[in-house]
């Protein structure tokens, strides 16, 4: 640099160079943030603070402690040996009445139910008799019911006081806390979520694999064909986006089903007997099948973006070099079309692993996306702190996927179209 | 017509001559079934010779070389390398080397990596695919540039490696599409010169496509130049420039003057053409019928001399309007307007004892009928 440090530059009259530049884009910027505004008070409603809501969710742990707020006061300092003494007792049977008075047991129970089965029928029923329990209160709740009197119930209940929970994550991964707060896996019957969780990724790189063997020679020919064929070819691979996702999936019910299309026309010639129909929907392979059909656009207009920008020139001169057709692809061409293969890559799989509607069509049982459950927990268990974990832990997924990408590639070297 | 003269007695000096090392033979080439790009191509190429194919863009040179280099096959005729014909040959067996328009260098291999390529499909040691790579960069004089990306070398830098990487693997036959188009004027000159004096020391056989009559005359033993699929005139530099055989090639190689006329007589080597404007015209007829033909008069700028008192005459004289003066520091382009044509150019060098002229001056200007020649119309 020529000029000195110590004398900025300044205009002819004598303002500071930078305050003057800074006036004069002044009212471009603000012109251009007004214009993004709308989308910006859309996107903060409908997307970010929903987000931070499920995050919230998935760790908030508010039951135990608005329930109860005289049992939590009345058991800190309880030596967690025995069974804590009589004031417990009534403190518990106080809050059961306010919360029975004030209809809020039933959030309490459910989420005390998780974690300790047996749960649910005691706070209700204890709480249907509150008003008429007589001292002393110990005898009298274990008594009505012998919950009470485990040590677990009461060490659960403290645990459970702190305003922040990650119960619903360690759920989310098959694993549940003991009375005693050590992390240890579900019983066996109960495990579910893991292998949805791996099902759900394996599944997603089968199908990123299969888009990316369909898609790559489409891609190829859409850049390298005259204009007229590749603007046709061009309008077969976004004719998808024209129909109803829920019509596409369905149809693929329609071709793949045991009485469907393909097994009528393979019965029909012979080739599988009628009785050994062959089962390709309801299942996994019904999953991968409708799954990369749908997701293959998003491969092959990345790989095409980068495909486009190569010339032919780079192969005819691998070609003129000496190198054999298929050499010169392998170390000429395929190099050149990663980032391409990387952000389709990406961009299915992240896809992919967040897909709800057609696993849940097409999956039947063995076919099912964790997706499905996060939807399940949402509407039939109304289990909304494991859905929520769930679902952050696809977020957090997603992102590392993303900053590895980002690290291996680098996204400013995508262009999508 | 004139192509097929030229072929044939290219052919007779081929037969005689065991030198030939590359020819075309009534090569066509068609990309729709309708339109030929290349009609009859004939070329015979001599070891070691440096041959251009000059023409506008779309007059089927870079077919040519496309179809010699393996990307494009003949519709119709015969390409043959060292008397094999070579049209079933694919481009990774032909051996050419070959240089692109924009180099064609690839992107995520570095110089190095770039220059190893043939060497490495061929299957070379490691060592020696060093030692080559090393010799090749030292020849474009970019010896420590082997780490470099592509990207991080200039215009003039690329297109040395991509030369180095042509010749790397020693090809016989380099052939080049409009190498320098890409760089401008000065680096253009230099590279003209790299390329020649490569050319000079290693002795391979190269032909080169270009639409710039300038590089093709300064860098080519001979030159081909193409119009409409068909070669026009195939002639050493000098000869081209000086004896253009049409109204085209005369057009497209230099600066000429032309005018339109009808021949009104024809003795010997001289005829007299009467212009449109009704002025005769004595001229060498190179291209033209007999009387009452039309026909093109050719003739160059710096071959028009003005008249002074007591110079000696030509046997063209005229009476010439100055309609513009240009200055160009070693010359001055003047305008003139003549026999009722007003785009008539004259050159004269900015030495002593040359008056300046003035625009409206009415000025003698004359030339020999052996320079003004008569083309096809």
């Amino acid at each position: 640099m020529s000029e000195s440090p110590t004398a900025p530059l300044t205009t002819a009259d004598g303002v500071p160079l930078k305050t003057s530049l800074r006036r004069a884009v002044r009212r471009s910027k603000l012109k251009a943030f007004l214009l993004v505004s709308p989308l910006l008070l859309f996107l903060v409603i409908a997307f970010v603070m929903p987000i931070f809501d499920m995050l919230w969710r998935s760790v908030d742990n508010p039951e135990v402690s608005s329930t109860l707020p005289r049992t939590v006061s009345a058991l800190e300092g309880w030596d967690r040996e025995s069974l804590p003494g009589e004031p417990a007792f009534a403190a518990l049977v106080e809050d059961l009445r306010d919360g029975q008075a004030a209809r809020n047991l039933g959030l309490l129970s459910s989420r005390l139910n998780y974690e300790k089965s047996g749960m649910r029928s005691a706070i209700s029923r204890t709480g249907r008799r509150a008003r008429n329990l007589e001292p002393p209160y110990r005898e009298a709740l274990i008594e009505l019911n012998e919950t009470w009197g485990e040590l677990d119930t009461w060490k659960l209940i403290q645990r459970e006081a702190s305003p922040y929970t990650l119960s619903y994550y360690l759920a989310a991964v098959d694993r549940q806390l003991t009375p005693d707060g050590e992390i240890v896996k579900v019983p066996e019957h109960l495990e579910i979520h893991a292998t949805l969780f791996w099902r759900t990724f394996w599944m997603s790189g089968v199908i990123t694999l299969m888009t990316l063997l369909l898609g790559y020679p489409i891609a190829f020919l859409l850049a390298n064909l005259p204009l007229r064929y590749s603007n046709l070819l061009m309008i077969l691979v976004l004719l998808p986006f024209w129909t109803s996702l829920l019509v596409r999936t369905t149809t693929w019910i329609a071709i793949l089903q045991s009485q469907g299309v393909l097994n009528d026309m393979m019965v029909a010639i012979g080739v599988i007997a009628d009785e050994a129909r062959w089962q390709m929907i309801h299942n996994k392979l019904g999953t991968i099948i409708a799954m990369t059909h749908i997701l293959l656009p998003f491969m092959i207009l990345p790989l095409y973006s980068v495909m486009k920008t190569i010339p032919p020139s780079y192969m005819r001169a691998a070609r003129s070099l000496g190198g054999r057709p298929f050499l010169s692809f392998r170390r000429v061409y395929f190099p050149l079309t990663i980032p391409g293969i990387a952000a389709g890559g990406i961009l299915v799989f992240i896809l992919s692993i967040g897909y709800y509607i057609t696993p849940a069509l097409v999956g039947g049982q063995s076919g099912r996306f964790i997706t499905n459950y996060i939807a399940y927990h949402m509407q039939t268990s109304l289990n909304w702190g494991l859905a929520a974990a769930i679902a952050s832990i696809l977020l957090f997924v997603v992102i590392v996927f993303y900053m590895v990408f980002n690290r291996l590639i680098g996204v400013d070297k995508v262009k999508l179209g | 017509m004139t192509q097929t003269l030229e072929a044939a007695t290219l052919t007779r000096d081929a037969v005689s001559d065991d030198t030939c090392f590359a020819r075309f033979t009534n090569v066509q080439k068609s990309y729709d079934g309708v339109e030929l790009v290349v009609k009859d191509f004939n070329l015979d190429i001599r070891k070691g010779e440096f041959v251009t194919l000059l023409g506008p863009s779309g007059s089927g040179k870079t077919t040519c070389l496309m179809m010699m280099a393996g990307f494009e096959t003949p519709t119709h005729g015969e390409i043959l390398l060292k008397g094999n014909p070579i049209s079933g040959l694919p481009p990774h067996k032909r051996g050419i080397g070959m240089v692109f328009q924009n180099y064609a260098l690839f992107p995520h291999m570095t110089v190095a990596e770039n220059l190893a390529f043939p060497l490495e499909v061929r299957h070379l040691s490691k060592e020696e695919v060093k030692q080559k790579v090393q010799r090749a960069l030292a020849m474009v004089r970019l010896e420590d540039f082997g780490d470099r990306r592509p990207a991080q070398l200039s215009g003039g830098q690329q297109q040395r490696v991509a030369l180095a990487r042509a010749l790397v693997f020693e090809p016989e036959l380099v052939l080049m599409d409009e190498p320098l188009g890409a760089l401008d004027k000065n680096l253009r000159e230099e590279m003209q010169y790299e390329i020649k004096r490569i050319h000079a020391s290693l002795g391979v056989t190269m032909i080169y496509v270009t639409h710039d009559q300038t590089e093709a005359l300064t860098m080519s033993d001979r030159i081909a130049v193409f119009n409409d699929g068909v070669v026009q005139q195939l002639a050493a530099p000098d000869a081209l420039y000086e004896e253009p055989e049409n109204a085209f090639v005369a057009y497209f190689i230099g600066e000429n003057n032309r005018l339109q006329g009808e021949v009104v007589e024809r003795v010997g080597d001289v005829c007299s053409v009467r212009l449109d404007s009704g002025d005769v015209v004595r001229a060498k007829p190179v291209a033209v019928g007999g009387v009452g033909s039309r026909t093109t008069l050719s003739l160059r700028p710096e071959r028009v001399s003005i008249i002074r008192d007591g110079s000696a005459l030509p046997d063209n004289c005229f009476t010439a309007k100055v309609q513009e003066v240009i200055y160009l520091g070693d010359h001055l382009r003047t305008r003139l307007s003549v026999c009722g044509n007003d785009e008539f150019i004259i050159k004269t060098p900015n030495a002593e004892g040359h008056g300046v002229l003035r625009p409206g001056q009415e000025i003698e200007i004359g030339w020999s009928s052996a320079d003004c020649r008569a083309l096809d119309a």
